[in-house]
């Protein structure tokens, strides 16, 4: 089946409905979605959560997953992190002319299968066709709802001195995933991008202890990046061993092939947790038994000294100032 | 083994550093050839782990580092021009020209486009017939025998529409040229380790011969780089300096003469302008007669214009060896990765970067 996107398919009369039809609507639907409104009606309770992302991937299928599993695990990340249960997304793809149906088809169907596994429903949407050049093969926006239960609190503001640091699992999978297919650096390997969705890992944690202070999923810019966000926007220090940071030995050899630094590499499924001592260590306990934190572990602690910087204590012993990522990730030339 | 654990192993560091420290009796300065050295050094802390009688000196060792104002200026020219789809590596587009940068260049409607080799140039000169695409090449003797390699290749294939602009540098005659001029006085050389996978360690010798101080061909990981320290300070402290090889599991004296059979077929030397360090006779390579029609010199001469440098940084002379990067005045204030004002805070394998990204600025 080779049939490719014509800009017809865009044009908002038979073809575009076709398309909803035919293959939008049968995979994510449900009654919400069916009655094809101009918009999404709803009730919701109590404090809600909303954030939205577009997603640019490229290549838009890799290793461990596709820019559809990314569009919904990313944004019911962003609304995990503030604590919020994510209720409904909504969908929208701008589709480059050209681009196979069956490679849609394929997308749509890993959206129904993300969005079955974190449970939430995709009640409205949108497609629009471009000329050909006009977008890379196809670029999707989620915007995502979440209801924040009462009595939870989580900004990046909320670090205070003595609290640990937690960090879900393996970093850079993803990063390295993506850049091992792109286009002259194609490497054989069995990294796989942690792309997942963390809502039920975060309401695991929030069942040991509803005071977590920070939440963040370390995405691109990674780990080092989202240390720094705490540190400055908590104005506290940041202390981490890099002996306690887990990487996976496929992801190390490629950071060292190519010259980068882990901390730095993007990651999807993974999260950064600021918690209280005294509940750090039920609270990792918790997490090894999801199977998106089975490697969780305290990698460092919130001290009052130096305001706005993260440390990072070297393999080797000595203390090193870790700043955000600046400019891109690229490989040495030398 | 994996190749990684035991190149990072903290006991053995400390047993290094602490040999080291044992050993040097007075003051001794060191330059570290590659960019990579500088990051690896700056990353794991090695400054620190080594005692404040070892002094520890960037040098050109990085590629987009040495790249030339004017030679910059030259890709900006060829980006102008119109029908051209200019293919280069990532950090070179962010580097300050005279007066714009390539990423400017982009900005304005110029067809730039980032590759990670030059494969992918090849690829596009391939998918877009009507364009000519010139191939901005920056490197070593690591990154020629690739280059030679793609133009062997547009050549069978009879791609007509295939350029390189050759900005790629020999590092041995950069290495004499700063001895030669003899600013800084220097005590050894960590030599460069992947370069020497690829020379081997015979064209580095006339620096214990001619200048008496030691070279330590070093790998990048920070047991290689403390070994290359306590060879070098061994001998310092016994008076018998020579060219040594410290990783061995990559550099053999002979290195890879597949890889420079492929620069000598493509490649002939040429005078070379090395930022920091000016023109340096034989220290480039320039695509031979043979291989002419691929020359973007030839097929798209630019008239040379005179070159300016922007006030106050001091690239020039950190890559010299020097100044340290907390020496300019920009470093951090006026000059950050986000805003650079010179090659060496661009590039990965800038010192300055090296230096700004692992927190030497908060000292």
């Amino acid at each position: 089946m080779n049939e490719a996107i014509l800009l017809a398919h865009g044009s908002g009369g038979k073809l575009s409905h076709d398309l909803v039809e035919k293959i939008f609507l049968p995979l994510l639907t449900n009654p919400m979605l069916a009655r094809l409104d101009d918009s999404a009606v709803f009730e919701a309770p109590g404090r809600l959560a909303f954030t939205t992302d577009s997603y640019v991937v490229q290549p838009i299928f890799f290793p461990g997953g596709d820019i559809g599993k990314l569009a919904v695990c990313g944004t019911v990340n962003d609304l995990s992190m503030n604590g919020a249960s994510p209720l409904y997304l909504s969908l929208s793809a701008i589709i480059e002319e050209g681009f196979l149906i069956a490679e849609l088809e394929r997308i749509v169907r890993s959206i129904k299968a993300a969005a079955e596994e974190a449970g939430v429903s995709i009640i409205t949407g949108d497609t629009k066709v471009v000329n050909k050049g006009q977008a890379d093969k196809l670029f999707i926006n989620t915007s995502g709802i979440g209801i924040i239960p009462s009595g939870i609190d989580i900004s990046g503001a909320n670090a205070r001195a003595g609290d640990k640091v937690i960090l879900s699992g393996t970093i850079g999978d993803h990063g390295m995933a993506i850049m091992s297919q792109r286009e002259g650096l194609r490497f054989e390997t069995p990294l796989k991008s942690d792309c997942a969705s963390l809502n039920k890992l975060v309401a695991q944690m929030l069942e040991v202890s509803p005071d977590i202070h920070c939440l963040r999923d370390p995405t691109r810019g990674g780990l080092a990046t989202t240390l720094n966000e705490f540190a400055r926007q908590s104005r506290v220090g940041i202390v981490i061993e890099e002996d306690k940071i887990p990487v996976a030995e496929g992801v190390r050899a490629a950071c060292e092939l190519l010259g980068l630094d882990p901390i730095y590499v993007a990651n999807e499924g993974k999260l950064v947790a600021v918690v209280a001592p005294g509940d750090a260590a039920k609270i990792v306990a918790k997490m090894k038994q999801n199977k998106h934190g089975r490697k969780a572990a305290i990698i460092g602690e919130v001290t009052a000294e130096h305001p706005g910087r993260v440390t990072m204590k070297t393999k080797l012993g000595p203390s090193r100032v870790i700043d955000m990522l600046s400019g891109e990730l690229l490989p040495r030339i030398c | 083994m994996k190749f990684i654990d035991e190149y990072q192993n903290s006991e053995l560091a400390g047993k290094l550093a602490q040999r080291i420290a044992t050993h040097t009796t007075g003051q001794i300065r060191l330059m570290e050839f590659c960019g990579g050295h500088t990051h690896a050094i700056m990353r794991y802390g090695i400054r620190q782990l080594v005692p404040p009688t070892v002094e520890m000196r960037s040098g050109p060792g990085c590629p987009v580092c040495v790249t030339a104002t004017g030679d910059i200026d030259r890709a900006i020219a060829l980006a102008r021009l119109p029908g051209v789809i200019i293919t280069t590596f990532g950090d070179i587009v962010r580097v300050p020209g005279s007066h714009s940068s390539l990423q400017q260049a982009k900005a304005e409607g110029g067809d730039i486009r980032i590759v990670y080799s030059a494969r992918d140039a090849l690829e596009i000169a391939r998918a877009n017939p009507g364009k000519s695409v010139i191939f901005i090449s920056i490197g070593f003797e690591t990154t020629a025998p690739t280059i030679a390699a793609a133009i062997i290749k547009a050549k069978r294939e009879g791609l007509e529409n295939f350029y390189v602009l050759s900005l790629l540098k020999l590092t041995p005659l950069a290495i004499r040229a700063i001895l030669e001029m003899g600013e800084v006085k220097l005590d050894g050389i960590i030599g460069p380790g992947h370069v020497c996978v690829i020379t081997g360690s015979r064209p580095y010798e006339f620096i214990a011969r001619d200048y008496k101080i030691g070279c330590v061909i070093s790998g990048f990981e920070p047991l290689d780089i403390l070994l290359s320290i306590d060879k070098l300070v061994e001998q310092v402290e016994s008076g018998t300096p020579k060219v040594e090889i410290a990783y061995r599991r990559g550099v053999k004296p002979e290195g890879n003469e597949k890889a420079r059979e492929l620069i000598e077929k493509v490649f002939e030397p040429d005078s070379a302008v090395w930022r920091g360090i000016g023109n340096v006779p034989q220290s480039g390579l320039k695509v031979n007669r043979e291989y002419r029609h691929f020359d973007a010199d030839s097929a798209f001469p630019v008239p040379p214009h005179p070159a300016k440098e922007h006030k106050g940084c001091r690239c020039g002379d950190i890559l010299r060896g020097v100044a340290l990067p907390l020496e300019c005045k920009l470093f951090g204030k006026v000059c950050t990765p986000e805003r650079p004002v010179g090659p060496c805070m661009v590039s990965s394998e800038g010192p300055c970067a090296a230096y700004y990204q692992h927190g030497a600025g908060d000292e």
